[in-house]
């Protein structure tokens, strides 16, 4: 059965003075040789980057025995040989984690308050706008770089570390959520003639509460996972012991490692975002 | 309830005094747990260190400024490296991505046992850092860019996938019901009914990672996966300071480019 | 009228959903080549059920429906497709796809008669794309089709869907409350294009109407649902206050005494 042509059918009532016009979907760059400059652009771009990557093919084909060995490894994960290593690592981790946030939680809120256009100006809001971005355009390894070098190897640099990383992320987060605030609720305490602590605990803070536990238990969440790697620098943590077991090429007991983190990252995602979702 | 008769007058109290009662239970615990974490990580910090940190942190700063400008010229190389694992580790990452999300939706998966391997994927590759997957690209590929890559689109892919199903399972229905009903097959649904929808959100996760990635890609030399990272590792063992802080300033301006690119891209396709 | 005359021809349809209690309970409805049979309803009845359950959008429980004569119930893949593609559904307003411009709206009618990589490169036969163009004039849209779904007004959208629909070249057209969040008179005007294309291509129309007077104005025949039972069939004049009781339920039809009391 031939298909049916569209342009027989329907619309009868017309003549057929509509005559055989094509059509073309609209391109996002209209001028077509823009198009073929960016389309030669990237393709040009992807070439030379692939041809500088330098790639040994010798050296990667060794590593195919040892990624077998590494998945074996992974499907018999060994908790014993190094288990005493690993649960100090992970105690290590999680004490990190906890503190560092609740610590990170309690410093982010007046930053926040002083980085809102509303509640702060001059100064004050270039200060802490400033806080803000250094915190967050450098990678934590690299600031625990810094902290190591100051306070020594341990935990205690890689508690400095997350706690700056925790303010500068719940610093903007948080201003951003200020500044989206209802002006009216605020207006309607600050004209019962109360103080700014009294404006912030009865007209901000209930606005605000909500969205800053959800991104407390989240940044919980992203600290746990950066505690895993700050260790890599000398900043304490489950991140040394994975190193460690990693550079032996004891891939059993890494699989252990990265088995506890999978699993005790799935658990704190699902009891945040349970908490989260009672809260919200 | 919060208000009872005393006196014969009426009492408002926020809380019930059981309700008060737990609450103080539940502070009192959480501060214990939070002194015995701060116990556990003061055990293993040499105190003297930390007492002299400020003395630390001014000579680091004294040998870091100003900046070593000279050095530049070796830094173009390990910064062209670092761009290129962000970018053709965030490709890699998008192709592998959008197949995973489509399995992992609810609404487009094939099967409910595929959406739960598609989902362990998805967990696994999330839940370990890009440094992590560095070190081992590292030990399996030896040191080099193409670690880093693998790095950087081991992680990516989690991310990526995940913020995507999470859009594929929120789009509208109708018009999706509406391509089916005019007898397309399931690839022209996908296509017309349900990639329309999601197109917006596919290329602002994309974008959003590889502004991530960029950030993520200065530190995978540290543990031998190419880029500048090498180059900072080697300064801050070497103890030339004021090599690291012109790596720095590079990382700095390439973060805030990046950034700025992605929120350009970003509001360009919504 | 020839023999070849009887359309659709629905005997004991019966739908339930999964876990759920019946919502279809055993239907027979008959429709001509030309004829507009307008469904009506309490939300809930199962209107939008039957006609899903035609083309196949949900599969039936049980029962029979002949498309000019062809079991269409039951079919599966390449072979339902092929039915879905001579049977045009016009949704709510809102069953565009968005971000896609009137012209690939409407093309998408034509999918199900082209191949996967033409229609991802939105390469249409010039037929369908002539095709498209006269319906998008027929429709009122003349010069809209580089514009996108979301930059139209509902009554604009509603009638980009009609000309998706028709470029089908459908034998049955499935219209399920087309006029659901128009105004009262773009809500006409859509009914009565409606009706004009049914009859210049002699199409069997299915309506799902909640409005019970663009229903008698607009219909040959209606037919009354209630809890997925036919309660009510015959033409727009037969439908009386009483009849509309045993369809929606006790109610006062009358609009004047309302008008009375805010006097
Ligand atoms: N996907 C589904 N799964 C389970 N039950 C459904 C589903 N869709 C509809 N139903 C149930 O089937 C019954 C009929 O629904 P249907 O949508 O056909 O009613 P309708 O007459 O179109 O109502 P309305 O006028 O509000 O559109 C309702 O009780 C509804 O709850
Ligand atoms: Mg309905």
């Amino acid at each position: 059965m031939s298909p049916p042509d569209a342009a027989s059918v329907s619309a009868t009532g017309l003549s057929g003075e509509a005559a055989a016009r094509t059509w073309q979907r609209p391109r996002l760059i209209a001028n077509a040789w823009i198009r073929r400059a960016a389309w030669g652009g990237g393709a040009l771009y992807l070439i030379v980057a692939v041809a500088t990557l330098g790639v040994d093919f010798e050296r990667m084909a060794a590593g195919v025995p040892r990624a077998a060995e590494f998945v074996s490894g992974f499907f018999w994960p060994d908790f014993t040989t190094r288990g005493g290593d690993i649960i100090e690592g992970f105690i290590e981790s999680v004490t990190m984690t906890l503190l560092s946030t609740v610590i990170g939680v309690a410093l982010s809120i007046p930053l926040a308050i002083g980085a809102a256009r509303n509640f702060a100006s001059g100064p004050v809001y270039l200060v802490c706008r400033s806080i803000i971005a250094v915190s967050r355009t450098f990678p934590e390894v690299m600031i625990a770089i810094f902290f190591v070098v100051m306070f020594g190897f341990g935990p205690f640099a890689g508690l400095i570390t997350l706690i700056v990383g925790t303010v500068g992320f719940l610093g903007k987060l948080l201003a951003e959520e200020i500044e989206g605030c209802s002006t009216e609720q605020i207006e309607a305490i600050r004209a019962t003639g109360a103080s700014l602590p009294k404006i912030l605990v009865f007209g901000l803070f209930p606005q605000v509460f909500p969205r800053l536990v959800g991104l407390g238990l989240y940044r919980l969440d992203i600290n746990f996972r950066e505690s895993a790697i700050i260790g890599v620098v000398g900043a304490g943590g489950i991140g040394a012991t994975l190193s460690t077991t990693l550079n032996r090429y004891e891939f059993s007991s890494a699989a252990a490692v990265l088995v506890l983190i999978i699993v005790i990252v799935l658990l704190t995602e699902n009891v945040s975002g349970f908490i989260r979702q009672r809260l919200i | 309830m919060p208000v009872r008769e005393e006196n014969a007058t009426k009492v408002w109290q926020r809380r019930t005094p059981r309700g008060r009662l737990a609450l103080w239970a539940g502070w009192a615990l959480a501060l214990a747990v939070l002194v015995a974490c701060a116990r556990q990580i003061s055990e293993g910090t040499l105190w003297v260190f930390v007492a002299d940190a400020h003395r630390q942190a001014a000579d680091l700063l004294a040998r870091m400024v100003p900046p070593d400008p000279g050095y530049m010229g070796v830094l173009w190389r390990p910064l062209w490296d670092t761009v290129n694992i962000a970018t053709l580790g965030t490709l890699l990452a998008v192709a592998a991505a959008v197949p995973l999300a489509f399995l992992a939706a609810k609404n487009t998966t094939p099967h409910p046992a595929v959406r739960q391997t598609a989902l362990l994927m998805i967990v696994s590759s999330r839940s370990i850092n890009t440094l992590i997957w560095a070190i081992l690209f590292v030990i399996l590929f030896g040191p080099g860019v193409v670690a880093g890559i693998a790095a950087i689109t081991l992680r990516s892919i989690g991310f990526i996938a995940k913020l995507l199903y999470e859009a594929v399972e929120e789009i509208a229905v109708d018009p999706v019901e509406a391509i089916r009903a005019t007898g397309g097959s399931p690839g022209q649904v996908l296509t017309y009914g349900i990639f329309p929808q999601v197109f917006p959100s596919f290329v602002g996760v994309s974008v959003f990672r590889w502004d991530i990635n960029i950030r993520e890609s200065t530190i995978v030399g540290l543990v031998g996966a190419g880029g500048i990272g090498l180059q900072l590792d080697a300064s801050v063992n070497a103890l030339r300071w004021s090599q690291v802080s012109t790596i720095l300033v590079i990382v700095f301006l390439m973060v805030v480019f990046s950034e700025w690119i992605s929120a350009r891209v970003r509001k360009a396709v919504l | 009228m020839s023999g070849n005359d009887k359309v659709l021809q629905i005997r004991a349809l019966r739908k339930s959903y999964p876990g759920g209690v019946e919502v279809l309970h055993g239907l027979d409805i008959d429709l001509r080549a030309g004829e507009f049979l307008t469904v009506i309803g309490p939300s809930g009845a199962g209107k939008s059920t039957l006609l899903r359950c035609i083309n196949g959008l949900v599969p039936a429980s049980a029962g029979s429906c002949r498309l000019r004569g062809a079991e269409i119930l039951g079919l599966r893949g390449a072979e339902m497709r092929a039915a879905r593609r001579r049977i045009g559904m016009i949704f709510q307003a809102h069953a565009l796809v968005d971000r896609l411009t009137v012209m690939e709206n409407v093309l998408s009618g034509r999918l199900g008669y082209t191949g996967f990589w033409s229609s991802w490169a939105r390469r249409f036969p010039p037929g369908d794309v002539a095709g498209a163009f006269r319906l998008l004039e027929r429709v009122g849209l003349e010069g809209y089709e580089d514009r996108r779904a979301d930059r139209l007004s509902g009554g604009q959208r509603q009638r980009v869907g009609i000309a998706r629909a028709l470029l089908q070249s459908p034998e049955l057209l499935l219209v399920d409350e087309p006029t659901a969040s128009l105004d009262p008179k773009t809500a006409r005007q859509i009914m009565r294009l409606l009706r004009e294309l049914a009859a210049e291509n002699n199409l069997a129309v299915i309506a799902n109407l909640h409005d019970v007077g663009l229903a008698r104005m607009f219909s040959d025949r209606i037919i009354g649902l209630n809890a997925g039972t036919i309660v009510f069939e015959g033409a727009p004049g037969e439908l009386t206050d009483s009849e509309l009781s045993t369809i929606y339920g006790e109610e006062d039809w009358s609009t004047e005494e309302v008008a009375d009391v805010s006097a």
